[in-house]
């Protein structure tokens, strides 16, 4: 017998008028001991809704109206509500999404991850603080007899989100829901959290639910796949036959979605015949941060000594791990946090550092596109107005001929012209992303950066943006500051693509020189931790040193030396960590910071797979356990 | 109304139009807003407070007597009583309803709800009431979110010391009773209707002061400010634009809840005899004038509370109603 069978299940919602709207249409499925089901789709497709379910909980608002779902043949939504209370967190457990906002910042890490087995009465105190520490070994988290006594800021994002799976696992749970536990985090560490999970499922034998939009991460851990839309199964069977012979349109539509692995060549090859003499945009020598400057520096360094030009027509990707600075470096451009040294280049014109000091024509010229556009549109004007105030600021149009530059803005888009009578909240995630570039484009700006624009949005969705994003690019010539954290998609659209490290620019140049060997040992890492829609790719990618070497070690923004070092397969011991490495040249534009010389990475690229110096340093991420 | 709906029609045929370029088109992620629909109690609660309202507006035409004219030279008359009933019988013990039905079913003036302890129509006296209690309180909360929101959101725009001085200033008042401190500026300025109001204003704005910094803050940080910033707007136009419509809601429900503050306070200043003088008719003065009589079985002190309960009552219910409807977060803002 299956350990959880779903029945028809249905749940919905009311209306204020008191008619019931279904959010799950009827669903069914079945899990066996031991066995980890995906449930995919996009947002809105009922997922969390269904996943939340086999704990016999709605969220506020819904209600169960019908079908039912049965733990070991008995039914969870009509058992007794003292039931429900014990087998929650304790026979089905919980992993919600932000394990950020999951721990509680003033409670030591061992107190909260045996909280719930000693509470529900499973385990004494000493029992589940033993059980917690053979768990953190299994998870492999470093230093597993004192983690416990840490608290949650200590450790770091990927390490707090295996610390939420020790917490499910403390009571011997035998349903794990996992509720896309490995979105928010960067590609290195996604990987590192797979793993762990995947290794934990398999050695405690507990069965589980797998939230996620992603088929490529499905493709690693889940043993069956279920693929939702709106409420309604689309497709289900084993992950082999869902992967390798989807039968469905839609499944074949997130399949296609999913982003392929950079490699060079991968981007349009369109020819924009722009000469390449003056840059649109250039950073010269810009450092950065926060706080007070003092002689050129300020109290903390966000970017150091960053050169990068935007020709014009050019998209240039700025990518990297979330913390490196590139959302700094965009902000500088935008004048929205003044450099502490260098210049920002305007069509051969130095801009003054801080926005206030830019005149109306070049705040038009530099337009920024806010990453999430829920925050980024006033939720209190209409769509008409947020495109037609920058209409009517830099253009100065007014009445009749403003409407219908907005209705052209609109049209831009690809969005009906009567959403100019909408409020941001009536718009979808994607149709929202839109008006936000479409008030970017309003003034007619030359340069557009655009700060993790897709990466709020589904797969399909976010592809649409992209594409759209092309499409505006060749119809107005107008240069892109692409940043994102995902190499692949930076990969389909840029024609440069700079790669930030720890605030400094460790490689950039053309995009198929970037995505080809030489790489910067940092490139490589990322371009092997992107997930490939294939089963095993986890497996195999483990076996590579980048991974043995790269994957969990702090992030560390040093004045001198190599930032990248003691993440560096290859770094050379008493010379990257105290000497700033040279830029090497190669062919046209592409430059790589490293003390090899481009043959020398080269040749250990082809070299054999295994780590070359073993730089032993604890992964614990030492300066943040430093913190009070 | 009907060019709403025409439009949602419209928008709609384009939304059709979408669906069937793309057989899988995303959802929006809220349904399209709606007014706020009141429950039942909330619609008895808006009927009470706009009866009052009324009232207050056309209270001395509808009253039957002047609130400072003497009606019987007995204090405490029951409900229903009359001058007639009074000349025939001088006795407390007397007045029983039979008596009344007996006296004064003729009469042309009944005291609706009996006489106070100098013989006023407590009925008028309500009504003339509602007039001052519901008119002070309301200039002097409009006053105090005029200052308030001023300072409060000016205080979150600029930040710096600017942001420090006056909330530190603020915290200052803030720590004193407001019923302390208004019972030493009333005495110390006497107490004239626009000494309280002025007096109720300045105590009530350091709690509006509060809010509007808190959700000037708030708002300040998000990206769409940002963005204002990044245009090149200027602070009149980001204040007014992109602040205040997105502290309107959660301020506009702190009214009605900062409005019974007040009402309480000038009922509390009142009912220590430093609030609206006599002759005047005052909810909060009423109180405390007929006090005694509670001790004769009058219902005279009882009537203005009921006043004063209905009211506030009201209004509260009103704002967790309209708050409840539009989110929990800014409900939570409130306190």
């Amino acid at each position: 017998m299956a350990l959880l069978e779903v029945d028809n299940l249905k749940i919905q919602a009311m209306k204020d008028d008191g008619t019931p709207v279904p959010i799950v249409k009827g669903v069914s499925f079945e899990i066996k001991a031991g066995e980890v089901v995906a449930l995919i789709g996009e947002s809105g497709s009922g997922k969390t809704t269904i996943s939340l379910a086999s704990l016999a909980y709605t969220k506020p608002g819904l209600e169960f109206s019908g079908g039912e779902v049965r733990l070991h043949g008995e039914d969870l939504l009509t058992m007794d509500p003292l039931k429900q209370r014990d087998m929650r967190g304790q026979r089905v457990a919980y992993l919600a999404q932000s394990a950020a906002a999951t721990f509680n910042p003033a409670i030591t890490i061992g107190e909260q991850v045996t909280e719930s087995a000693v509470l529900h009465g499973i385990l004494s105190q000493e029992e589940a603080t033993k059980r917690a520490e053979e768990l953190y070994v299994a998870l492999e988290l470093p230093d597993p007899d004192r983690l416990g006594g840490r608290y949650p800021h200590q450790v770091s994002g990927g390490q707090l989100q295996r610390l939420m799976a020790a917490m499910a696992l403390v009571g011997k749970p035998d349903l794990l829901v996992l509720d896309e536990p490995t979105t928010a985090l960067d590609v290195t560490t996604q990987i590192e959290v797979l793993k762990a999970f995947k290794k934990v499922i398999r050695e405690q034998g507990s069965a589980a639910i797998y939230v996620t939009h992603d088929l490529a991460v499905v493709a690693q851990v889940a043993d069956h796949i279920v693929v939702l839309y709106s409420g309604e199964v689309q497709e289900q069977g084993p992950v082999d036959q869902i992967i390798n012979h989807p039968t469905h349109d839609y499944t074949r539509r997130l399949m296609a979605a999913v982003r392929p692995t950079p490699t060079a060549g991968m981007g349009d090859d369109t020819e924009h015949g722009h000469g390449r003499s003056e840059a649109a945009i250039a950073a010269r020598g810009i450092t950065a941060g926060y706080g007070g400057i003092v002689d050129g520096e300020p109290a903390v360094t966000i970017l150091r000594d960053i050169n990068v030009e935007v020709e014009r027509g050019d998209v240039v990707g700025v990518i990297g791990e979330s913390g490196c600075g590139k959302s700094t470096l965009a902000r500088v451009m935008a004048g929205l946090l003044p450099s502490a040294r260098g210049e920002i280049v305007l069509g051969g014109k130095t801009l003054a550092p801080a926005l206030k000091d830019r005149d109306r024509d070049e705040l038009r010229k530099v337009q920024f596109v806010f990453q999430m556009a829920d925050t980024a549109l006033n939720p209190r004007q209409y769509i008409g107005d947020i495109l037609g105030r920058p209409v009517e600021f830099y253009l100065g149009l007014t009445g009749q001929e403003k409407r219908k530059r907005v209705a052209e803005l609109l049209d831009m888009v690809e969005l009906p012209i009567a959403f100019a009578e909408r409020f941001p909240m009536e718009l979808s995630g994607g149709q929202k992303q839109r008006i936000n570039l479409a008030r970017a484009l309003a003034g007619n700006p030359e340069v557009l950066l655009c700060d993790e624009v897709t990466s709020a949005l589904d797969s399909i969705v976010g592809a649409n943006v992209i594409k759209l994003l092309t499409a505006l690019r060749n119809k107005t010539g107008v240069s892109f500051v692409f940043i994102s954290h995902d190499l692949s998609t930076v990969g389909s659209f840029a024609d440069k693509i700079v790669v930030l490290y720890a605030g400094r620019v460790v490689e950039q140049g053309p995009t198929d020189q970037v995505l080809s060997p030489p790489y910067h040992p940092y490139t490589r890492l990322l371009i092997t931790s992107v997930p490939e829609l294939r089963i095993g790719w986890l497996e195999d990618t483990m076996q590579t040193r980048e991974a043995a070497a790269g994957i969990a070690r702090g992030v560390e923004i040093t004045a001198v030396g190599c930032p990248f070092f003691n993440r560096c397969p290859i770094a050379i011991p008493g010379t990257c960590q105290l000497e700033v490495p040279p830029v090497r040249l190669h062919g046209d534009g592409h430059q790589i910071a490293c003390h090899h010389t481009l043959d020398e990475v080269e040749e250990s690229e082809a070299g054999p797979q295994q780590i070359l110096h073993g730089y032993e340093k604890p992964i614990m991420d030492d300066d943040a356990a430093k913190k009070p | 109304m009907s060019d709403t709906s025409a439009n949602t029609e419209e928008t709609g045929a384009a939304e059709k139009e979408v669906d069937t370029i793309d057989k899988f088109a995303e959802l929006p992620d809220a349904p399209p807003k709606k007014g706020i629909k009141l429950s039942w109690v909330g619609k008895v609660s808006v009927a009470i407070v706009a009866a009052w309202v009324v009232v207050a507006f056309i209270g001395p035409w509808i009253a039957p007597f002047h609130e400072a004219e003497f009606i019987v030279d007995d204090s405490y008359v029951p409900s229903g009583g009359c001058p007639e009933m009074l000349e025939e019988l001088f006795d407390l013990d007397e007045w029983t309803p039979d008596a009344i039905t007996q006296y004064c079913t003729e009469s042309d003036t009944i005291l609706f709800l009996g006489s106070d302890y100098l013989g006023r129509d407590t009925f008028s006296r309500i009504i003339w009431g509602a007039r001052t209690t519901i008119g002070i309180s309301f200039v002097a909360t409009l006053f105090a979110y005029f200052v308030g929101i001023t300072l409060g959101i000016g205080a979150a725009v600029s930040g710096g010391w600017i942001d420090m001085v006056l909330s530190r200033f603020n915290e200052s008042i803030l720590s004193l009773p407001s019923i302390m401190l208004g019972l030493i500026a009333v005495a110390a300025l006497g107490s004239t209707i626009p000494i309280l109001i002025i007096t109720a204003a300045l105590i009530y704005a350091t709690s509006v002061f509060r809010i509007a910094r808190a959700l000037g803050q708030d708002i300040m940080v998000q990206d769409f400010v940002e963005a204002a910033h990044a245009r090149g707007e200027g602070l009149w136009w980001i204040i007014t634009r992109e602040v205040l419509p997105n502290a309107a809601m959660p301020l506009l429900t702190d009214f009605g809840l900062r409005l019974v503050f007040v009402i309480l306070f000038i009922s509390s200043l009142s009912f220590l005899g430093l609030g609206v003088q006599p002759p005047m008719a005052d909810w909060g003065s009423m109180v405390r004038e007929n006090m005694q009589g509670l001790g004769y079985g009058s219902y005279a002190s009882i009537w203005p509370a009921v006043a004063i309960g209905t009211l506030t009552i009201s209004i509260n219910l009103i704002v967790d109603d309209i708050s409840a409807k539009s989110g929990g977060s800014l409900a939570k803002k409130m306190v």
